[in-house]
């Protein structure tokens, strides 16, 4: 009996753990191939083991292609992810607190739009917010990235912070109240102290979408000094020939560790995040 | 109930001040609350809605001003445009392809690990590494180089005795390439489904064992219905994602070979970003939110039948 439940244990981790080489397998594959010699990458492509480290990729891919090199593309990423965590915190805490305790007419209209706008596709407004963009002067600047972020240009993170401040229980504003807290105090000195780990999978989504996002580099900016990490790699592809497919692996290699890092120090959250309400 | 009197309710009234000016005050004090969204809303996605739908019906190409064509662009769209219907085409056979695989597989996954097993919380997190770099330009740049001529596929499959090609140069396989990849990103339905089956009671599997219920009967008659609010929640996310993709396709495969991953958000940006066709792009956005729409509804409307609530047992 007890060898067979020890036998149950052995094929379930095995099972598991074989399914998720699989799984990890695609991207063990190109960490091992940004350290291979260009011609091991096609050569010998399945292998996970490089036969000799070859940093050289690292060196080339940070050159960049043209004039512009991956560390100017890595601080524009950073920028623009910055800025969008900073923008993502304030706009969804003042809005979620004004939706979630405050009084004011039509508000039960107005939180329906905002989670209509939750499944509205981006499409719809691109262009007309294209044009606008255009016109205020703003496309080849990183504003069109950074703005609609102060202004709660993503629903969910407001939606995910009503959620939070609503389970906060009332009688903690009531009892500030008496003691004569104004209603910027609850605000301050009440709800922003609890919502703390909300605001930690807000920032942990904010970053982690702003630095995948393609999309919207594609569209606002053209001068590659400007480029973002996705933008950098897309132009990379297309500049290069197949012999430099070992830099290009280095530089998405690298594009991926900040992601990885932020991962792994806060995936708790990040995964109660979604499991909560179901983000991404 | 009046304004003045909830207020009262909840907060101890202050004489100093009139009833009136108080009520105005604290729906001044709520509109400064939700003013950035509000700014947003209106001027980020209220105003571009409406401009977009007039653009829809005029020929505006960002260089002269735009001309009223009425209906043409939608006209043109669905009776002579052939590229609008292969991408309509591509677009739903990987929305209805891919959705039920990889929400079959983040449920059978979810299943695995939903056990007290040592090490179950480190293989979820394992599992989610594909959904977080997901989207990113190095995930395609990656695919596209596994699945190519010289990739690593080949090389696995050469180990097997089959010959292999360029996947997604191949007009039969590309799409079927970008389908394996949104399915390898499995992760976050999973999570969801994990929360979903970690809600289920444990005594209603001990009665169901006790009235002789097998491994499969109890997933059919209990976790599968228990878990319904989860499936459609999850199956609502995941089409209109699927809906959307772009990143990967744009870099991946670019539309080709043959337009046979010409995803509609491809074909839009074509549209509008390569061509300056705004009006044109514009009809195909309010297309493309219609379609979106009738099949929500039609998820929606069907729930009724199949998503089953608990409070609406008793």
């Amino acid at each position: 009996m007890k060898t067979k439940r020890r036998f149950k244990t052995f094929l379930y981790h095995f099972t598991v753990l074989l399914f998720g080489f699989f799984m990890l397998y695609p991207v063990l594959w190109m960490i091992s191939s940004s350290v291979k010699p260009p011609a091991e990458i096609f050569q010998q492509a399945a292998s996970l083991l490089p036969s000799a480290f070859h940093w050289d990729n690292y060196v080339e891919g940070w050159k960049g292609f043209g004039s512009v090199g991956f560390d100017q593309i890595f601080r524009n990423s950073l920028f623009v992810s910055s800025m969008n965590i900073i923008g993502a915190l304030i706009s969804s805490s003042f809005v979620a607190f004004g939706f979630a305790r405050l009084k004011f007419p039509l508000k039960n209209v107005l939180f329906a739009c905002l989670i209509g706008t939750l499944m509205l596709p981006m499409q719809i407004t691109l262009i007309p917010q294209y044009i606008l963009f255009n016109y205020f002067g703003w496309v080849n600047t990183f504003l069109p990235l950074i703005v609609p972020a102060f202004v709660g240009g993503t629903p969910f993170f407001i939606f995910l912070m009503v959620q939070f401040i609503r389970g906060i229980p009332r009688e903690l504003d009531e009892a500030a109240v008496i003691d004569g807290c104004s209603t910027f105090g609850i605000f301050w000195r009440i709800i922003m102290p609890l919502c703390k780990p909300v605001l930690v999978t807000v920032t942990i989504f904010a970053f982690l979408w702003s630095w995948d996002d393609f999309f919207g580099g594609l569209i606002y900016l053209n001068d590659p000094s400007l480029y973002t990490v996705g933008l950098g790699l897309a132009s990379f592809l297309d500049s290069t020939s197949a012999s430099s497919w070992g830099p290009l692996l280095a530089m998405a290699t690298l594009s991926l560790v900040p992601q990885f890092i932020v991962f792994l120090f806060f995936q708790k959250y990040l995964i109660q995040g979604i499991a909560t309400t179901g983000i991404k | 109930m009046k304004p003045s009197e909830t207020i009262r309710a909840e907060y101890p009234p202050n004489r100093k001040t009139s009833a009136k000016w108080r009520v105005w005050k604290q729906y001044l004090v709520g509109f400064a609350f939700i003013s950035p969204w509000l700014v947003g809303f209106l001027g980020f996605v209220i105003g571009p809605m409406i401009a977009s739908l007039y653009y829809s019906f005029t020929d505006f190409d960002m260089l002269t001003s735009p001309n009223w064509v009425g209906l043409d662009n939608y006209i043109t769209m669905f009776t002579n445009d052939p590229r609008f219907r292969t991408s309509i085409t591509v677009t739903l056979l990987f929305v209805f392809v891919s959705t039920p695989i990889k929400l079959a597989f983040a449920l059978l996954i979810a299943m695995l690990f939903n056990n007290k097993r040592k090490g179950s919380g480190f293989y979820t997190t394992l599992f989610y590494i594909p959904s977080i770099i997901g989207g990113s330009v190095a995930v395609a740049v990656m695919w596209r180089q596994l699945f190519g001529g010289q990739g690593a596929i080949n090389d696995i499959l050469l180990f097997f005795g089959v010959e292999g090609k360029s996947w997604i140069a191949s007009p039969d396989h590309a799409l079927m390439v970008l389908i394996l990849l949104v399915i390898w990103q499995f992760g976050s339905p999973m999570i969801i489904f994990l929360a979903g089956l970690r809600q289920i009671p444990e005594d209603l599997y001990e009665a169901a064992s006790v009235d002789g219920a097998g491994k499969f009967r109890k997933f059919l008659s209990i976790t599968i219905p228990l878990l319904t609010p989860v499936i459609f929640f999850n199956l609502i996310m995941q089409m209109i994602g699927a809906f959307l993709v772009f990143t990967q396709a744009f870099v991946t495969t670019q539309g080709g070979p043959l337009d046979r991953t010409l995803f509609y958000a491809l074909y839009l940006y074509e549209r509008a970003f390569t061509n300056y066709e705004m009006g044109y792009a514009s009809a195909m956005a309010w297309t493309l939110l219609i379609v979106i729409a009738i099949v929500t509804g039609l998820l929606f409307y069907s729930s009724k039948k199949w998503v089953f609530y608990e409070s609406e047992k008793g």
